[in-house]
């Protein structure tokens, strides 16, 4: 099997990637893991009944618009593959069906977007406590909704978005738990006017939390040490805010510190990433055309940098501009024209993010949990088991992770990776680029070893013609 | 723990008044129902059930947390095939699910292997 | 400007090797530094099977082999850690009858060479060490008194240890040279120069740089052994498994984990510490591992690893003086068994330093087996 560009990701970069490098005749696969595209944002997108869409919201709406291009493109598609391992020449190893594949690509586009932050809190195990964009999930995909009104507890645009969401469902939440610090807006302030000039934000922001007190949704500002209390279960929240403790019961407790880029594939390739401090993450290097420090591996979405939706969609297009720039399929003028127009939308819509970025920086209890906080929730490793294994002499996560075995469950680090980062980073004295991250090897998510033992390679495959090369097949420089 | 909107039906974009489709399945021998489109996960939640499996290192009772496949605490056994993700996996007629296992059961017949926690 | 450091030993290299010589070498009361390009139990060290194996090994290794089993069975006292050993039986499966025969060889040499440690399995007794192995196994070659352990966990033991004892460690300091200075060994590194009276080379797959700088061949090749580990399974297997015509090294961890070798080979990169798998060979370890344990058929792989091991064409290793430079020792190119020697070597290697001989059977391992060819 083979192909000019896979894509792994039908997100809204994937999905404009793939058009786009369809469009101008390349042989494009599609991996994603989920049955129809969208991938979390744009969840459900093509299936969503008509007043459960109107009620999420005309951001979400605008999904409909990239599946529909996509389904239109001629791009192959393979919609619940999961994509186990990219080796060093491109080939990529997937499980679809039961099967294990092989797909020899010329070039990827990694658009596998984001996840949330690790929110290592008090109780954080405990059935009941889930991630915001899980009850987002839940809502727009399933049309479910808390009966009995969830808390919400954290910090970043989605919290107040998701209150918003299910107010208008009639399942208010039964608070919004914010927890960004007293004086932060005034610190972010200063990123004001360039964010004035992104497509109203802020008016938005404002117009959710009036909605929620017009609604009766307790808001509850500058909340710290959180702790989420129950025995089998969550049962309630409790946090210090305005000078005293509270205590809110509640059996769902939604979590939320903002997103960050999924680095699972990014890593497993080796491609360089730096810390960014404003976001607060490692993100991949890339050059202007989203081209990683790995040959013919671009990274587009939010897995370049938390950029939301419609950024996600513009680099898309543009790295697969880059793909064909590489290929030589296309340059000059042409493409100068299409990238430039590409570019100047991704500064309006990016304008915004410095100011969301300082805003909803993520809160220090998260960042240094206490000691007996879970960290690793698959191995059940504590933040002071970790801050320990520092003190022994384990110079990073790498090392960490043989000593405590962190980061050695099946969600590979998704969940603990970055906070592991952080304490290290804090308990050494160094900065988190010093520190580094786990290191990824395949598989990149369980493989049945029955379907390992029946992996179709390559090399088994018969009759694998390689579709006509584009035009003119050198690397532009 | 959840409910449905109300104004779901599928068909409900024409006006047509369609019952969204009833799946049958069972959870630790209980009979639950979910609907055609849902995820086992949804569909688990759905029916009130918030604890999915036990953590095999403490034997803590866990559920699902991001239910988009990447934090891996909604491992369950469907119809005796476990560590599958719950959320991943969409509903369909007559599944038989369990409780995800605990700590290292003992397989019966292994003369000699000693009881784990 | 001084150097870096000075003491009466320098050793190359930061995984068990290494780390075991300078705690050894601490013990006799040697001022010791290590230094490492990378850090300690970076490579081979830290990601191989863990197996603490006498079983199955060349003639030549078995008697220093049963030498660091009887310290395995005190890691704890001499490392302060229990480095997660635990003592386990080791079992070659038999899959024929004409390997079963094979093992019979085996176990008749070996108590021919005065060691009692191997025993012939039937296919009941077999069938009482591992009752999920497959029908097909005929029996069987056990040493029931070994074991196995956690190999970074054992790496860093003994080099915390060695730290409690004065040794320094460098890391992410790579050796650029070498020389003698009347009795000076002066190592250059990309921080600072050390100087040492004697120098043990422990640089595994690298082991072949400081040896050529001597201008003592060393072939030494890069493999990178591949290994997978599962989600974990019901208890099944109590003992460290590997069969006899096809590589296989089967463990379950105490939580339930099952971790497969085997030495099947992905790429190994040297210059750039990489190694990559290979999934078209894993298949085959995949197929092994659920051939010999039916129940394997519903495992999971969580992940697949590997890392970079130095190979000697003979597959024994290098241990034993220079034959070329006065007070240099060597200690490497273990071969994808190496873990288990690591603290019975470290002991011969600190003999040798502190006293030039050693009663230690190495011989056979000396560098000078490898001629220099014109």
């Amino acid at each position: 099997m083979r192909c000019d560009l896979a894509v792994i990701g039908a997100g809204p970069a994937g999905l404009a990637a793939a058009t786009r490098a369809a469009e101008a005749g390349l042989a494009v696969e599609l991996f994603d893991e989920q049955p129809a595209p969208g991938g979390q944002i744009y969840r459900a997108v093509e299936s969503v009944p008509a007043a459960r869409r109107a009620l999420l919201g005309p951001d979400y709406a605008a999904g409909a618009e990239l599946a529909a291009a996509f389904r239109a493109s001629g791009a192959g598609y393979r919609p619940g593959a999961l994509v186990w391992n990219v080796d060093s020449t491109l080939d990529i190893d997937f499980s679809q069906g039961g099967r294990s594949r092989q797909c020899r690509a010329r070039a990827l586009v990694v658009a596998t977007g984001a996840l949330e932050r690790p929110t290592p809190l008090p109780g954080w195990t405990l059935p009941g406590v889930t991630t915001a964009g899980a009850l987002q999930i839940l809502l727009k995909a399933h049309g479910c909704v808390p009966s009995e009104g969830a808390i919400l507890a954290g910090s970043g645009p989605l919290l107040l978005l998701l209150a918003d969401q299910l107010t208008r469902a009639g399942a208010p939440p039964r608070a919004v738990v914010e927890t960004v610090p007293r004086g932060r807006l005034l610190e972010a302030a200063r990123h004001l006017p360039a964010a004035l000039g992104a497509p109203g934000y802020l008016a938005k922001g404002l117009r959710m939390i009036r909605a929620l007190r017009r609604a009766g949704v307790p808001l509850h500002r500058h909340a710290t040490d959180l702790v989420i209390e129950g025995r089998e279960q969550a049962e309630a929240l409790s946090f210090t805010a305005g000078g005293r403790r509270h205590r809110i019961e509640s059996g769902l407790v939604a979590l939320h510190q903002g997103v960050v880029p999924n680095q699972q594939v990014t890593r497993l390739l080796r491609c360089a990433h730096r810390w960014s401090d404003s976001q607060r993450c490692f993100l991949p290097v890339l050059d202007p055309w989203f081209e990683s420090s790995v040959e013919k591996v671009f990274v587009a979405g939010d897995g370049a940098g938390i950029g939301g939706a419609a950024s996600a969609a513009l680099r898309g297009r543009l790295a697969a501009l880059g793909v064909l720039r590489r290929f030589g399929a296309l340059d000059g003028a042409a493409l100068e024209q299409e990238a430039g127009g590409l570019r100047r939308r991704l500064v309006r819509d990016g304008a915004v993010r410095p100011l969301l970025e300082a805003l909803y920086a993520p809160s220090a209890q998260v960042l240094a949990p206490a000691d007996e906080t879970l960290v690793c929730r698959c191995e059940e490793v504590t933040a002071g088991q970790i801050r320990q294994a520092v003190r022994l002499g384990c110079p990073g996560p790498n090392q960490a992770k043989s000593f405590l075995r962190c980061g050695m469950g099946p969600c590979q680090g998704r969940m603990c990776g970055l906070a592991v980062t952080e304490i290290i980073a804090a308990e050494r004295g160094e900065v988190p680029q010093t520190v580094d991250y786990y290191r990824i090897r395949p598989p990149l998510k369980p493989l049945p070893l029955i379907e390992l033992a029946s992996f179709e390679a390559a090399e088994d495959q018969p009759g694998d013609a390689p579709p006509d090369a584009p035009p003119d097949d050198r690397d532009a420089a | 723990m959840l409910t449905r909107l109300e104004d779901e039906s599928e068909g409900a974009e024409t006006g047509r008044q369609a019952p969204a489709q009833v799946i049958r399945f069972t959870f630790d021998g209980r009979p639950l129902t979910g609907r055609h489109g849902d995820s086992l996960a949804a569909a688990l939640l759905a029916s009130g059930v918030l604890r999915f499996r036990v953590s095999p290192v403490s034997g803590a009772p866990r559920g699902p947390f991001c239910l988009m496949g990447v934090c891996f605490e909604c491992l369950v056994e469907i119809d005796g095939v476990g560590n599958l993700q719950a959320c991943m996996v969409p509903l369909e007629e007559g599944m038989a699910v369990r409780t995800q296992g605990g700590g290292v059961r003992v397989v019966a017949g292994a003369a000699g292997t000693s009881e784990a926690s | 400007m001084g150097p870096l450091a000075r003491a009466d030993v320098v050793v190359v290299g930061g995984g068990i090797h290494g780390c075991s010589a300078a705690l050894h070498c601490a013990l006799r009361g040697l001022s010791v530094a290590v230094v490492e390009k990378n850090t300690v139990a970076r490579h081979a060290s830290g990601v191989n099977a863990g197996g603490v194996r006498r079983l199955g090994r060349h003639p030549a290794e078995i008697p220093i082999s049963d030498f660091s089993m009887k310290l395995w069975r005190r890691i704890e006292a001499l490392v302060d850690d229990d480095c997660g050993f635990q003592s386990a039986a080791q079992v070659k499966v038999a899959e024929s009858e004409a390997e079963l025969e094979t093992l019979a060889e085996r176990a008749a040499l070996v108590r021919g060479l005065g060691f009692g440690h191997e025993e012939l399995l039937d296919r009941r007794q077999l069938r009482d060490l591992l009752p999920a192995v497959a029908d097909h196994c005929v029996g069987g070659l056990a040493s029931l008194d070994d074991g196995f352990a956690v190999p970074y966990r054992a790496t860093f033991a003994f080099q915390r240890k060695a730290q409690t004892l004065g040794v320094r460690f460098f890391e992410e300091t790579r050796v650029r040279s070498l020389a003698r200075d009347g009795r000076t060994w002066r190592l250059e590194t990309d921080r600072g120069t050390l100087e040492a009276e004697a120098v043990v080379n422990c640089a595994g797959a690298w082991g072949n740089l400081v040896a050529e700088s001597l201008g003592e061949p060393a072939p030494v090749e890069a493999i990178a052994p591949m290994m997978l580990v599962t989600a974990p399974l019901p208890a099944f297997c109590k003992a460290v498994v590997g069969a006899t015509g096809r590589p296989l090294s089967f463990k379950q961890m105490p939580n339930g984990t099952v971790v497969i070798g085997g030495g099947r080979r992905g790429v190994a990169d040297p210059e750039t510490d990489r190694s990559d798998l290979r999934f078209a060979e894993l298949r085959l370890t995949a197929r092994t591992a659920a051939e010999v344990f039916p129940i394997m058929a519903g495992a999971s792989i969580v992940r697949g690893w590997a890392g970079i091991e130095g190979r000697m064409p003979d597959d024994i290793p290098v241990i034993g003086p220079s034959t070329r430079a006065e007070r240099v020792f060597h200690a490497f190119g273990f071969s994808a068994h190496g873990f288990q020697l690591g603290p019975g070597v470290g002991s011969i290697m600190a003999e040798l330093v502190a006293t030039g001989v050693t009663q230690a059977p190495i011989a056979p391992f000396s560098i000078g087996r490898f001629k220099a060819t014109e």
